[in-house]
């Protein structure tokens, strides 16, 4: 039973980045028609957002090494350090979450940028040149990221505390030795919250439900007199806050680098087929459906009658998703099939 | 249609003159190309830093990198002179290697074997480099030790741990300064015994290539040997960076060791994330759950912070060692970079020095002789005690460190404290266990 819940959980950790990457590409696709390979850049400039504020925060002096004798060692005290003592010791701990703070405009501006500066004008060009462009703009943004940052990932803790582990076993009744790191059931919650807060934002506000008729049908929403496309770059820079606020609060699970994008982009799409193109709700089921998904296929039992399995459990799905329901699992009738 | 008379004379002159003609340009070349990139009279001559510049262990390949222009600035008399105060015995004079200065080109592996064999390829085609060395992985040392044979050039393995390297893979172009899994298993052994006793049950996660099976299979043998039962071998891919869904199956899985034969960033986020997962403070068959590292330097446990405290392994060398020659080295070092340096920095230095001391000993740059120069070579004064490079598989023998994470450290550095110091005597073993030829002097 304990290992069942850990795997569950590990899931459900992982199945919340799936999920907030692919809400953010189906919210583009959905409303700009766009196919934005660029979405991965998007999570990994939100991370950097983390990585850049923790930077600002431990700009240091250098202090001679006392305790090495045999040649001249300096450590770096930050200067918040120097100032504020304790209390500064303790903002540097909590850089990621302050970050949030941080990457909501910036992505919000990075997000208007990127639509009004280019994706704007292939609107109606093909699927194929969108992805030509995007892609071709992801890789600009990775490597500036490298060039600005360097090749290497860059660790990011986690406030001191929350870096331990949660007894969920008391709390759910089972065993007391079943533990779950604290970070990664905030990671969940916090996925959980996001997107709750976005269908909340679609659902229930005026903004949001001329967003959804623009989905629906973009022509009858022009023809009343609204000014559809602004409200579409908005909901670009709300796709864009998403998938960077996922990126930010990952940084304490896997140490970040220029190249984090790409490896969850091929995996979003996977997610955003097996959920259905442009439905919102198949992405976010198929982002957790998934996650736990890969995290069972770890599991020995599983891997000694499919040695190998957790590698391509994911694509496996994929395919057979596909074959048996090629809309995807909440897929829209005529979404990408003209 | 014409008439072609053919005499018995007219063949012997014309194979006579065929021979003559074929024959000419050799007796010329063999001596002007007798090997490649002979420097000739040229005044310098280039080395081939072939490290990891990205990757999962890029932190090791700039370690390398800083250690590498350090031994050329020692080997052309520049600097405090550093292992050439103490390495015993010495050719060098401090003017470069046979009179020429050394220069170097340095390439990035990727930690990626296709992209060091093409970096390889390309300092030895294009930038003439008489010998290459460096990489952290030992995917990449067998593959550039391959080709290096091929292409007659000499390979000084930078940090390469699997037994294959000197073992199934070895080459006679290739040389390893570095030990092995096998020396860490027969060193960690009689500790690992001591410390946590004979009733273990073990649980491996391991990198997915040549170095962590070699390594898994040795420190399995040793603790199988300890009376120690493996629960479950996992293999976790080199380019994994969340650990956490091979980590979970080991909660409840019986066993109460953790085995993590994984190296560089792989080690750092494996580690981090198995203490996140509580295991350290766990109990399992009514003992305190351990974890062990079986190879792991400062760097990595720079990287895992107070994670690593506590946990044994073993090390090539570490910088906190007191005889001359780790002394003058880390003098050296840190003045230069203002910190010490690593187990990578310090093998990759010791292979700098041995190929241009050999080079000397050989008076020559041709290959043939070099590599006879080194195969047997007896020396000391480099950080590790008397060693010799065993002729037969061209691996390095000498004492072995056991070490623990440092739980009172006494500065940023002082990370790993030395639990033994085990004789090389206790860690040699047969060439032949592993197989492998190492191939013709003369290719």
């Amino acid at each position: 039973m304990d290992a069942l819940v850990l795997q569950i959980l590990n899931g459900l950790d992982k199945g919340g980045a799936y999920a907030l990457i692919a809400l953010g590409l189906t919210l583009a696709f959905g409303t700009l028609g766009i196919v934005n390979f660029a979405h991965g850049a998007l999570f990994m400039l939100g991370a950097f957002c983390a990585v850049s504020l923790q930077r600002i925060l431990t700009i240091s002096q250098k202090v001679r090494d006392e305790s090495i004798t045999f040649f001249e060692a300096y450590k770096e005290v930050p200067y918040l350090e120097l100032w504020l003592g304790d209390t500064g010791t303790k903002i540097i701990e909590w850089s990621v979450p302050l970050s949030i703070l941080m990457a909501i405009p910036i992505m919000v501006l990075i997000g208007i940028a990127m639509e009004r500066g280019l994706i704007r004008f292939f609107y109606k060009r093909t699927h194929a040149e969108q992805i030509l462009v995007t892609f071709g703009l992801a890789i600009v943004l990775q490597e500036i990221v490298k060039s600005l940052f360097g090749a290497n990932p860059i660790p990011q803790s986690a406030p001191e505390i929350v870096s331990g582990s949660a007894n969920v076993g008391a709390f759910l009744g089972l065993s007391d030795t079943l533990v779950y790191p604290y970070w990664r059931l905030i990671y969940f919650t916090f996925a959980v919250a996001v997107i709750g807060g976005v269908f909340a934002f679609l659902q229930y506000t005026t903004y949001g439900m001329v967003v959804r008729a623009g989905m629906a049908d973009r022509d009858t929403v022009g023809l009343l007199g609204i000014n559809i496309q602004r409200r579409f770059t908005i909901v670009f820079a709300l796709a864009a806050v998403v998938a960077g606020l996922a990126g930010v609060m990952y940084t304490p699970v896997v140490p970040p680098d220029y190249h984090m994008g790409m490896d969850f982009l091929v995996l979003s799409f996977v997610v955003v087929v097996v959920g259905g193109m442009g439905s919102l709700p198949g992405a976010v089921a198929a982002g957790f459906l998934l996650g736990i998904l890969e995290s069972f296929s770890s599991m020995n039992e599983i891997k000694q009658i499919f040695p190998g399995i957790d590698q391509i459990i994911i694509y496996l799905i994929a395919v057979v998703v596909i074959l048996v329901r090629p809309r995807g699992l909440m897929g829209r009738k005529g979404v990408m099939e003209s | 249609m014409s008439e072609h008379k053919i005499s018995r004379r007219g063949v012997l002159k014309a194979g006579a003159a065929t021979g003559m003609a074929l024959s000419t340009p050799l007796i010329f070349t063999s001596q002007a190309h007798a090997f490649r990139n002979d420097p000739g009279d040229a005044k310098s001559v280039k080395f081939g830093f072939n490290v990891p510049q990205t990757g999962p262990y890029s932190e090791e390949g700039a370690d390398e990198l800083r250690a590498y222009k350090l031994a050329v600035k020692h080997i052309n008399g520049e600097g405090d002179g550093g292992l050439l105060n103490t390495m015993k015995p010495l050719s060098l004079k401090g003017n470069g290697v046979l009179g020429k200065k050394v220069e170097y080109v340095t390439g990035d592996t990727q930690t990626k074997s296709d992209a060091a064999r093409a970096s390889a390829k390309r300092m030895i085609e294009k930038d003439g480099v008489l010998m290459v060395t460096g990489g952290s992985s030992s995917g990449v040392a067998v593959a550039v030790q391959s080709l290096c044979q091929e292409m007659g050039t000499i390979f000084m393995a930078g940090l390469t741990h699997s037994n294959d390297t000197t073992g199934k893979d070895k080459r006679r172009y290739g040389f390893r300064h570095f030990f092995n899994a096998y020396m860490s298993g027969a060193a960690l052994g009689p500790v690992l015994e001591k410390e946590y006793g004979k009733d273990r049950r073990a649980y491996h996660l391991t990198a997915d290539y040549n170095w962590g099976w070699t390594q898994e299979e040795s420190i399995k043998n040793t603790t199988e040997g300890l009376g120690w039962e493996t629960v479950n071998t996992v293999r976790t891919p080199l380019t994994a960076v969340d650990f956490s869904q091979y980590i979970t199956p080991v909660l409840n899985s019986g066993a109460d060791v953790l085995i993590l034969n994984h190296y560089g960033k792989n080690m750092i986020n494996s580690l981090t994330q198995a203490v996140q997962f509580g295991l350290r403070d766990k109990q399992v068959n009514g003992k305190n759950f351990e974890i062990v590292v079986p190879l792991f330097s400062r760097l990595m446990a720079q990287g895992a912070g107070k994670n690593i405290q506590g946990i044994l392994g073993t090390t090539n060398w570490n910088w906190s060692l007191q005889d001359a020659g780790s002394q003058a080295f880390v003098k050296s070092f840190g003045a230069e970079y203002g910190f010490p340096p690593s187990q990578a920095a310090h093998t990759c230095y010791v292979q700098a020095l041995l190929y241009a001391n050999a080079c000397e000993m050989a008076g020559t740059f041709n290959p043939v002789n070099v590599i006879k120069a080194l195969e047997g070579f007896k020396f000391d004064g480099m950080g590790n005690g008397p060693t010799e490079y065993r002729a037969a598989d061209h691996q390095c023998f000498k004492d072995v460190l056991v070490v623990r994470g440092n739980e009172n450290p006494s500065s940023q550095f002082d990370l790993l404290k030395v639990v033994q110091e085990v004789p090389r005597s206790q860690v040699e073993y047969d060439p032949a266990i592993f197989g492998g030829e190492l191939g013709p002097y003369e290719v």
